[in-house]
């Protein structure tokens, strides 16, 4: 519990009573659908993210059984076209960006030493929109409407005249629906971790999984638009018959690679840099040593997220824009392998100096570094001009990306679960198994996809589902099939792992790692209000500071309220309402999701479905009064 | 690095008995530069990996029995700090140095690339359809052009020039062993410089996904002697030798008759389609159905038997429904040498 | 009243699916489709006994997206464009308005095509695969907003000449084969 407790036992139980009274949510059905608290809601984004996870991981075994042989039947072009596409979207739409902001959702607030997430509404939105996105597209998959032009929709063939039906469509506002819901977390997290941290925390005390969150969000809002904007036109284009992208009108296919790639590479680090937050936190919590270089780490940060929208060409090498244009992306995309070794060798370092423990995630975190140096390395070469000319939209580029997002990510991400697993649920995942689930995902991970690098130099072409036998490919694919069963076994382990720890875990405590950031200073699973007084912190780990964590008083106790600081300093600035349950942002997804799923068939779907919009978002922003008893507990 | 070495090994020596698609046995000017960029990236970026690595294993045996103590906060200075920032310093400084050596190393075999000589190039425009690669040789004299498809005759020693336009969506011309690949978009039309410099059969594929046959989308290609060449050339602009046996008689005439001539092309015959692959020589070229096949009897009878079951949603279709006029067709079209 | 309530929703959207599943198939087969070829009796304007308007085979293809645009790529490749343009016609009829000579539904359309019609157009049965013409004859029908509206693709990546397919209103279907008196 907090440190303020034994100085003033009476008046924290009555502290606590209130603020129970106050931040109560309802039960039951109700409680479901009105939930505004960040940890239910990240619970179920977390939740909704590792489900489509498992189902994109199925698209992909299934991907592999075909690959496994030359020339076979066992899915028709057809299938595998709409399999690879499916799986591609899902992977980057409805779970690595998703998941990487649902942990924030969870963490951030709590790290800021927060009562809630700032915009509480605004939240619980984007979380129904994203669920709505995804239940669509995977309603549409199993209906045969499932997306066939991969998950960067090249036009001409997502256009009008190649990708006939409603495919496509359904693939291009899907991506409305996701970006919508990844602005809605982006700005919140920005707000949160500039305005709304603990007091003292400076921006030079902040945790570096808050400094790469903020990093993330920024990118995210500069990012997202692109694509959206890409996709608007391509729906535009296929429904009412516009010329964005027609050569013949004056238009262009090209637009859309850069739109979509100046998007496209942001992505890639907007699942990234999150992960190396992640890495940060659990490398200093398990070499119980602070990060070496901290400032440095930062800059590097910073560095990074400045980086990746400098490097988008390096995806349309081989479109023949102007050769000398070229070579500055090849050094932009060079250059940004600096900040990230930087990083990589300031954890080892730290590692080095400190006295670590190799509990599960600090093995998926060693995990990490082995592959994703890997994948870098591939990732210079592809930075390349003349090399990229020869590997690009091969095996080896798939190899390359999913060494940097698996290993990048994933890793990283499994480490960040068996690490704040304790904190959300109250009970530790088991350890034994946690090193299975680790040494079966590194293993299968490097059968499966150490040979793709090896297909890419022998000339196979990614997206083709199927190949010429004799031209030494079979068994390569083979032995990748291989290590794709192996990795489908490790992720059982995890799942059998997580639903058991779920019931009979050990019980955790409120700091089982003895970890350092603030979240680890309230109980687990943190109550409702999350800290019962709001901490000030005083140094860079306030939990290793000394004995006890000093608190504030002054916030309200009869009504939902957090704290605003100011940017740098983080000191003291307003007092600001949180809002209450509400039902409004699940009215508000719902009528958004209406004029979605009807601008896919009809153009008025955008006017019409802006009326219950329109109407939803005045019932969400009606100024209420405050209720009686509210009234009576401030004069009380 | 011994890792890779080992694990690469096999690949390579791979590579040498099954290289007719590969980027590791280069066999022209342009494919072997970027075989040596990938050389030398391979070595860097090994050494990289490996140093990493080695730091990474002699920070855990290190650490592997200091367990207690309290935990190292901000402020409370360790004693390692200053050396391990200088070193981190160091790794910094290095990284920039092996990025700045790739990057330039990058840049001349890019320049080499683009500024490889010309004089003296054999002009080829290739058009890639859905799902098979147009190729038109061009010549100063207008009788002497010619067109086939999905393949490609190159002389050994000489440039080609290759022009690459879509008809459709958007591919990509790879032949890896003789260089870099290169898209073909709609609206656009982008040069690729290719000097051959070994004899030999290779193949090329679409690297662009391209819609259902993206998989069976390949080319022939052979790389002959100037003279072998010349013939080639020459036998191309010719028309076949007309049908002989009464069965590829009947062939012609339900070639024809039926709907094969409303795409297809057969210089000689009153066969002037153009949506579908030039036939002309067909029979002597060294694959059916964009390498879906190698030539021969039996294939092309399967391939007209059910061209749907080879390559589900090419727009080949089912034209000789009776077995006896398919023999008679197969027999005709195996006259087109 | 639940279960009731419940049925009916389920049915709905079993009947959304199968819908939609006919809207998005792509049948990748070559075979042509089965089909009886009696005519009608009624006879026609040019001579000739009138197709049936309706014929079991064409349900594979009406409506169907795939096979619209599989359609569309024909129309181009035959050069249909020579005579009708991209659908307003030119010295062969308009096939984007409201006036059905041989008849409107997919069946006659496509006898149209194989068969030839008096004043010019040719008899294509020989020349163009059964299967194609059905699929051409999905793709006509889809110019004069006949099809269905979320099958027909908006506009092709060439020239534009026509509004966008799919915003096109159709006027009543005809199965009428006895000529050009029809309107006006």
């Amino acid at each position: 519990m907090t440190a303020g407790q034994d100085l003033e036992p009476l008046e924290d139980e009555a502290l606590r009573e209130r603020l129970e009274r106050v931040w109560a949510h309802p039960t039951g059905w109700r409680g479901v659908l009105t939930a505004v608290d960040h940890k239910v809601i990240a619970r179920r984004y977390i939740a909704t993210a590792f489900v489509f996870f498992f189902l994109a991981g199925v698209l992909a075994l299934l991907m592999r059984a075909q690959l496994a042989r030359p020339e076979s039947h066992l899915i028709g072009p057809d299938r595998y076209n709409q399999l690879f596409s499916m799986h591609g979207t899902t992977m980057m739409f409805l779970f690595a960006v998703p998941v990487m902001e649902a942990i924030a959702v969870y963490l951030v607030p709590l790290m800021c030493g927060a009562r809630n997430i700032c915009f509480p509404r605004l939240n619980a939105y984007g979380y129904w929109v994203y669920l709505f996105g995804g239940i669509m597209i995977w309603i549409a998959f199993a209906m045969n409407v499932g997306p066939e032009t991969g998950w960067f929709s090249y036009v001409p063939l997502a256009g009008p005249e190649f990708s006939p039906g409603k495919r496509t469509d359904f693939w291009a506002q899907m991506v409305t629906f996701t970006e919508v819901a990844a602005l809605a977390v982006a700005v919140q997290l920005v707000a949160q971790i500039l305005k709304q941290r603990a007091p003292g925390m400076t921006l030079s005390r902040m945790p570096l999984f808050l400094w790469s969150m903020l990093v993330t969000a920024f990118m995210v809002i500069f990012a997202m638009p692109a694509v959206m904007v890409a996709t608007t036109f391509l729906i535009t284009d296929r429904l009412v018959g516009t010329q964005f992208y027609n050569p013949a009108e004056g238009g262009d296919p090209l637009l859309w690679q850069h739109l979509f790639w100046f998007f496209g590479h942001p992505e890639v680090y907007i699942i990234f840099i999150p992960a190396l937050g992640m890495v940060s936190q659990i490398v200093a919590a398990f070499s119980r040593r602070t990060i070496l270089a901290y400032p440095a780490m930062v800059l590097a940060l910073l560095a990074n997220g400045f980086l990746a929208f400098g490097l988008w060409v390096h995806h349309m090498f081989a479109t023949g824009l102007p050769r000398l244009g070229d070579s500055f992306y090849t050094s932009a995309s060079m250059m940004i392998a600096i900040p990230s070794g930087l990083q990589i060798f300031a954890w080892i370092a730290t590692i080095w100096d400190g006295k670590p423990r190799f509990k599960t995630p600090l093995l998926f975190v060693i995990g990490f570094i082995v592959i994703f140096v890997l994948g870098g390395l591939t990732g210079v070469m592809l930075a390349s001009v003349p090399l990229d000319l020869q590997v690009h939209d091969t095996y080896f580029v798939v190899a390359h990306f999913h060494y940097v997002l698996i290993g990048g990510a994933v890793f990283p991400l499994f480490g960040a679960i068996y690490y704040w697993f304790p904190k959300i649920t109250g009970r530790l995942l088991d350890e034994r198994a946690g090193v299975w689930n680790f040494w079966t995902f590194f293993v299968g991970f490097n059968v499966a996809f150490f040979p793709m690098h090896i297909l890419g130099l022998l000339g196979m072409p990614r997206r083709v589902y199927t190949y010429k036998a004799g031209l030494g490919w079979e068994v390569w694919n083979l032995i990748s099939s291989l290590g794709a069963v192996l990795i489908a076994v490790s992720m059982l382990i995890f799942i059998i792992n997580v639903l058991v720890s779920l019931r009979r875990g050990k019980v955790a405590g409120d700091n089982p790692w003895e970890a350092s950031s603030l979240e680890w200073a309230t109980s687990s699973p943190p109550p409702i209000y999350n800290f019962l007084r709001i901490p000030v912190v005083t140094g860079r780990e306030p939990l290793w500071e000394g004995d006890k964590l000093p608190v504030m008083s002054g916030l309200g106790e009869t009504e939902r309220e957090s704290l605003c600081v100011s940017i740098v300093e983080a000191e003291p600035d307003i007092r600001q309402k949180s809002a209450p349950p509400t039902v409004w942002p699940l009215l508000a997804a719902i009528a958004t999701t209406v004029l979605f799923i009807g601008s896919i068939f009809h153009e008025w779907a955008v006017v019409w479905g802006a009326i219950p919009v329109a109407i939803t978002l005045c019932g969400w922003f009606w100024p209420g009064r405050p209720t009686r008893k509210a009234l009576k507990e401030r004069s009380a | 690095m011994i890792r890779r070495i080992t694990r690469l090994a096999p690949c390579l020596a791979l590579a040498g008995c099954a290289g007719v698609q590969s980027a590791l046995d280069p066999a022209s000017d342009q494919a072997s530069s970027v075989f040596g960029i990938w050389s030398l990236m391979l070595w860097i970026c090994g050494v990289m990996y490996a140093l990493v690595l080695a730091f990474l294993a002699a920070a855990i045996w290190k650490a592997r029995h200091r367990l207690s103590g309290p935990p190292i906060a901000e402020g409370q200075k360790s004693p390692a700090d200053r050396p391990l920032t200088r070193v981190l310093t160091g790794w910094v400084g290095l990284t920039v140095v092996g990025l700045l050596v790739l990057t330039f190393g990058s840049f001349l075999v890019d320049r080499q690339l683009a500024l490889a000589d010309q004089k003296n190039a054999q002009t080829i425009k290739i058009t890639a359809n859905q799902w098979w690669w147009k190729v038109e040789y061009d010549d100063p004299v207008p009788g002497r052009r010619f067109v086939t498809a999905n393949e490609l005759h190159l002389p050994v020693d000489r440039p080609a020039r290759i022009e690459l336009e879509a008809g459709d969506v958007i591919h990509s011309f790879w032949v890896p062993n003789l260089g870099g690949k290169q898209d073909l978009i709609p609206g656009r039309t982008n040069r690729l410089l290719v000097t051959p410099r070994r004899v030999g059969l290779f193949r090329g594929q679409c690297a662009e996904f391209c819609g259902l046959q993206h998989a069976w989308m390949a080319l022939d290609v052979t790389v002959e002697p100037q003279t072998a060449f010349a013939a080639w050339a020459e036998a191309q602009r010719r028309a076949p030798a007309p049908p002989s046996t009464p069965e590829a008689l009947r062939g012609r005439d339900v070639f024809i008759g039926a709907a094969c001539n409303s795409c297809h092309q057969v210089t000689g015959q009153p066969a002037q389609g153009q949506t579908g692959p030039d036939l002309t020589h067909m029979a002597s070229r060294p694959s059916l159905a964009a390498g879906a096949r190698p030539y021969s009897r039996q294939a092309l009878d399967e391939w007209l038997r059910d061209p749907q079951a080879l390559k589900p949603g090419n727009h080949m279709p089912l034209v000789a429904t009776r077995a006896d006029e398919r023999a008679a067709l197969v027999a005709y079209l195996d006259t087109l040498k | 009243m639940g279960i009731m309530a419940s049925r009916v929703l389920g049915l709905c959207a079993a009947l959304l699916c199968l819908t939609a599943c006919q809207r998005e198939t792509r049948a990748l087969t070559g075979e042509a489709p089965r089909r009886s070829e009696t005519p009608s009796g009624q006879q026609m304007a040019g001579g000739g006994l009138a197709p049936p308007p309706v014929d079991p085979a064409g349900a594979a293809f009406e409506g169907v997206a795939f096979e619209i645009s599989e359609g569309q790529r024909y129309y181009d490749w035959y050069n249909c464009y020579g005579c009708h343009a991209a659908g307003g016609g030119d010295i062969g009829p308009a096939l984007m308005d409201d006036e059905w000579r041989y008849g409107s539904s997919i069946a006659q359309i496509r006898a149209s095509i194989a068969d030839g019609r008096p004043n010019g157009m040719p008899a294509f049965r020989d020349k163009i695969p059964d299967r194609q013409l059905w699929q051409i004859a999905a793709y006509v029908r889809s110019m004069s907003g006949r099809a269905d509206k979320l099958a027909a693709s908006s506009r092709t990546d060439d020239m534009r000449t026509t509004p966008p397919t799919n915003q096109a209103r159709p006027g009543p279907e005809q199965s009428d084969t006895s000529g050009g008196e029809v309107r006006r």
